[in-house]
């Protein structure tokens, strides 16, 4: 035991407000990162008690039992019962209990006692139990239960004072960690416990109502089988429309900022390679992937009020049956959605799907849903390539090739999922879709921004490290060798990109590809819209105003038809984004998935794009 | 929608589920489901009226109907 800093864990169940209790208790000094080999989030504070003393807190993932099934409850599990070593071994547990919500929180406390560790327990929200009639006697319940019962308010100044003062107690009296008796409870062990905590609910506390009256009201409509799915949907409209929208302003001004520093070092002094690796790789490489923040600060917002309301559950349970046709949970439904945006936060807001496999699922289909960066590409060929006029009489034709496109992502991804739990995962199993319907609660200012602050921290993290350094390799790959002396074609013509360009034109021919393209795409594995800016580079086309038209009208002049719609389908599914495939090996801890997904979407892009030119080449469009 | 009753027993190999009988038994006690609790059926999804949303003593807990399978429920009045 370490005299220094004692360690306190807080476990509790799902929802219970241990985490805005956490936030609380340690305010700004707190830190996230993730359990060595897994990629659960390991939350740790400090803080200093009345009496002086310093301590640390940990926050463990919410569970309904030390028997573990995520691995988020695999770590609460060897956390608690001293396997993880290091600094997250408790010196006290402190069972976090939502008071309006005793039941299941105290057959928790009851197998947390077994651990051998001093355990306390805290009824949180109290001022919501007291609003809703519910009297809980808390030195009964301390006395049957043995173990000290303290309150708390964790959104309130003050409301976490007498669990500090009893923390404190317990910290002055802290014993040897005794020996731990617990192990799996099996079926009888749990009924025992859960008849053991009824009992001491109907000792020490007396209900008021039934229902809390807000939930319930607010259920009637928002689970309705019709309004539900119909309010769902108009959830998620308002927010697309402020992840396109708001986010606008914001990107335009980051855009114009790293432009505005690119132009700075381009007038510098400097050597014009040093020059080039700071303008073209540097700066517009970190800055096409940060010119996404606003975007995902937005999405996050949604995200984290939508969760702390209590309202994800819902969708998740709204979207269950939708999304289980295709082989996905229902709570993969917000971090595909989220894909729409960007596949980066999607990838990253996986973390509410407990099961490992159906987050694996998810992790791998959610490059398939449209990014925001194709957009770029596709409004680009399109607009060269698609004629401007409507079909039956109403409907735009680009639009509608838009449309497609979108399309052809959405039933990429549900065929995939469905590919994977059908066949590859078949012997498995199925992951049953069980989960608490939280009361609603309103979202805490305070937590809130803490936790945009933490996503977009995670996010600005990884531009800074992983993604930077995919950048930099694919400007060596598009600046190196250099072009000769009196050379007369752009520079990239003679770069290793050129070479890699003409090399797999032997196995890019069939799709339609000539090299030009073969080479823009290189540079668009930085992130797809780069695609845009390199086939103008190719061209030999001046940036500024007016120069996606003109590339437009380039490609128009020197691609078949065939071509330009194989390359549409070669976008829809290629793994044409460094960012994402450094996100998925992040989030999966393993260079496996990465490969996974980068040679199975390759695969998909190839065969999409051969079937879509062959087609055009036999209706003459080749 | 709107039936109550209180659990009579779990019967696990009634549910059609993948998980292994005794796995899904304890799951479903972890989430409160015991004999005497009282349950009531709040909401069902739109399609094939699944998954569910059970009131089971004071929370309320989501589920498909294949699960729910394994809980037997005698439909008497609540005390």
């Amino acid at each position: 035991m370490s005299a220094a800093a004692p360690t306190i864990a807080l476990v509790g169940n799902p929802n219970c407000g241990k985490t805005a209790l956490f936030n609380a208790l340690t305010g700004s000094r707190q830190k996230v990162a993730n359990y060595p080999g897994v990629t659960v989030e390991k939350k740790v504070g400090h803080l200093m008690t009345p009496a002086g003393r310093s301590l640390q807190i940990v926050d463990l993932p919410g569970t309904y039992s030390l028997r573990a099934r995520s691995p988020d409850e695999e770590i609460t599990r060897d956390a608690v019962l001293g396997r993880l070593g290091g600094d997250v071994t408790p010196d006290l547990i402190v069972c976090v209990a939502d008071a309006s919500n005793l039941r299941l929180a105290l057959r928790l406390a009851l197998e947390l006692k077994r651990v051998g560790r001093p355990v306390m327990l805290s009824l949180n929200m109290m001022d919501i139990a007291r609003k809703r009639g519910i009297e809980i006697d808390a030195a009964r319940l301390a006395r049957e239960l043995g173990v000290p019962v303290v309150s708390s308010v964790a959104v309130r100044r003050g409301g976490t004072d007498e669990l500090l003062r009893e923390i404190d107690n317990a910290v002055a009296s802290l014993a040897a960690a005794g020996v731990s008796s617990w192990k799996a409870p099996d079926a009888g062990e749990l009924r025992g416990g859960q008849r053991e905590a009824d009992r001491l609910l109907d000792a020490a506390v007396r209900r008021g109502g039934e229902r809390d009256v807000t939930t319930a009201r607010a259920d009637a409509v928002l689970l309705h089988p019709v309004a539900g799915i119909v309010i769902l949907l108009a959830i998620l409209f308002v927010m697309f429309q402020a992840v396109f929208a708001w986010a606008r302003p914001a990107m335009d001004a980051i855009a114009a900022g790293f432009t505005w520093l690119g132009a700075l070092v381009g007038s510098a002094p400097l050597p014009d390679l040093l020059k080039s690796f700071l303008k073209d790789g540097l700066i517009a490489g970190v800055g096409s992937v940060i010119v996404f923040l606003p975007q995902i600060v937005i999405l996050f917002f949604f995200i984290l009020v939508l969760e702390d309301l209590g309202y994800m559950a819902r969708a998740a349970f709204l979207m269950d049956r939708i999304m289980g046709g295709a082989g996905l949970h229902g709570r993969a439904f917000i971090p595909l959605l989220s894909s729409f945006a960007c596949a980066i936060p999607g990838i990253m807001s996986t973390r509410v799907i407990d099961d490992r496999r159906d987050r694996l699922t998810t992790i791998l289909v959610a490059p398939l849903m449209t990014c925001s960066a194709r957009i770029p590409v596709y409004t680009l060929i399109i607009g060269a390539f698609i004629p401007d006029r409507d079909v039956w009489g109403f409907v735009g034709l680009q639009g509608l090739v838009m449309f497609g496109l979108y399309a052809a992502g959405i039933a990429g991804a549900l065929g995939v999922s469905f590919v994977l739990k059908r066949l590859i995962w078949r012997h498995s199993v199925g992951e049953p879709f069980m989960l608490e319907l939280p009361d609603y609660k309103i979202p805490q200012a305070k937590s809130l921004a803490i936790g945009l602050w933490t996503r977009a921290t995670i996010f600005l993290k990884r531009a800074g490290t992983t993604i930077l350094s995919m950048m930099v390799l694919i400007w060596v790959l598009a600046s190196f060798p250099q072009p000769p002396e009196g050379a007369t074609e752009p520079a990239i013509s003679y770069s290793l990109a050129a070479m890699i360009g003409s090399a797999i034109q032997p196995i890019t021919e069939p799709l339609g590809f000539n090299w030009q393209i073969n080479v823009a795409l290189i540079p668009g594995m930085a992130a797809r819209e780069v695609a845009v800016g390199a086939l103008g580079t190719i061209y030999a086309i001046d940036g500024g105003e007016g120069a996606a038209e003109k590339i437009g009208q380039i490609v128009a002049g020197q691609w078949s038809l065939g071509t330009a719609l194989a390359l549409l389908a070669w976008y829809v599914f290629a793994p044409q984004c460094a960012s994402t495939l450094a996100v998925i090996r992040r989030e999966t801890g393993s260079w496996k998935w990465m490969w996974v997904t980068f040679f199975y979407m390759l695969a998909l892009a190839y065969v999409a794009a051969l079937a879509t030119y062959q087609i055009a080449r036999a209706l003459g469009a080749g | 929608m709107g039936f109550r009753g209180r659990i009579r027993a779990l019967a696990v190999e009634r549910a059609g589920t993948g998980l292994p009988g005794p796995e899904l038994e304890r799951r479903l006690i972890e989430l409160g489901f015991v004999e005497g609790a009282e349950v009531e059926l709040l909401h069902q999804g739109l399609f094939g009226g699944d998954p569910i949303a059970v009131r089971v003593a004071h929370a309320t807990i989501a589920l498909r109907r294949r699960e729910a399978m394994a809980i037997l429920v005698s439909d008497e009045a609540p005390v």
